[in-house]
């Protein structure tokens, strides 16, 4: 076996382990309010994190990737959909990035 | 085929976008450290993870030992043990072989649209939600690793930030009517920017901060908060 079959081998493995435990193995419903309340806020939570302040340096300059963000948070606020804000934030990207960079 | 599961395929059209260029990045960064291409190609097709994939890469790069890329690879990646748990109260009863199925998928994406649905999926919504962004992260790759010159380079810009665009369409439409949610993201946003600027605290490698970060910050909204009751949160928009 050469050294990155191995190496496709072990990450993927580890990767699917990760993931697998915990949905197949844990079954039973949570009872208590506070565990409740705090799966409820996990998505938030990672959302928040993941994305302030990263989304800031996914472009060629922080000025395009703010206008990008302020874009996708007046669509979003206006329920624009997934798709329509993804792109009208890349399209704020483009044009911003056309007259600075 | 299900109604269900194209209602899944759909939703994950954006994520499947945003995919492709990350994915692309991936495939260009993989060839330049002298991996070939078809290893980046398995890679993705058997992992669907960025950090962990590009840490692996990395590794590989330097010939680290299996056990330091096991190692790292449950680091980086650890987070989907938490993300797995939170979706074991949000799907539908099913099998043990289906769920053994859907757990390859759950990638940040796909576990923010599916644990922030208003109601409980299934199998084939999940299955749907799970197969369009596989597709993206494999082409993705597939094309960075061969073709990316072609690209210009302001739109591979402009795509980076389709992800985030995403992320950003699916907490505020709930933030907005929901207070408790808006407090948790200012309070997730915050300890982000702390932990991303305090030169002690950005030592913490990404995978952990976002570990890290996400405990506290629902630890703390459990506490101060309770969530709107019968979860009636808002259905993002199609």
């Amino acid at each position: 076996m050469s050294y990155l079959t191995g190496v496709i081998l072990v990450t993927s493995l580890v990767t699917y382990l990760v993931r697998m435990l915990p949905i197949v193995f844990f079954k039973r419903e949570l009872s208590s309010q506070w565990l409740k309340a705090f799966m409820y806020y996990i998505p938030y939570a990672v959302l928040g994190t993941m994305t302030f302040p990263a989304i800031l340096e996914s472009t060629r300059s922080t000025l395009s990737a703010g206008s990008g963000f302020l874009v996708a948070i007046i669509l979003a606020y206006f329920n624009r959909g997934l798709l329509l804000t993804a792109l009208g934030a890349a399209a704020a990207v483009f044009v911003v990035e056309y007259f600075t960079i | 085929m299900k109604q269900s599961f194209f209602s899944g395929l759909r939703d994950g059209i954006p994520i499947c976008l945003g995919y492709i260029v990350v994915s692309m990045s991936f495939g260009m960064f993989a060839v330049a450290r002298g991996i070939p291409v078809s290893t980046a190609i398995a890679l993705s097709m058997t992992n669907m993870t960025s950090a962990g994939q590009f840490a692996a890469v990395n590794l590989a790069g330097a010939c680290a030992t299996f056990t330091e890329i096991g190692l790292a690879t449950a680091v980086v990646n650890i987070r989907y043990a938490l993300m797995s748990l939170v979706l074991s109260q949000k799907i539908e009863k099913m099998s043990f072989f289906k769920r053994m199925l859907l757990a390859a998928g759950i990638t940040d994406e796909v576990f923010t649209l599916a644990s922030t649905r208003g109601q409980k999926v299934g199998f084939s919504y999940m299955a749907g939600l799970i197969v369009t962004p596989y597709i993206g992260w494999s082409l993705g790759t597939i094309l960075g690793a061969t073709v990316n010159s072609l690209m210009p380079v302001s739109v591979v810009s402009a795509m980076g930030i389709t992800l985030y665009g995403m992320f950003v369409a699916i907490v505020v439409p709930v933030a907005r009517e929901e207070r408790p949610v808006l407090m948790t993201l200012l309070i997730a946003i915050s300890l982000s920017c702390l932990f991303k600027y305090t030169p002690a605290l950005a030592a913490l490698s990404a995978g952990w901060t976002i570990i890290v970060v996400t405990l506290i910050t629902a630890s703390l909204a459990a506490c101060l908060f309770t969530p709107v009751e019968t979860a009636k949160s808002v259905e993002v928009a199609k």
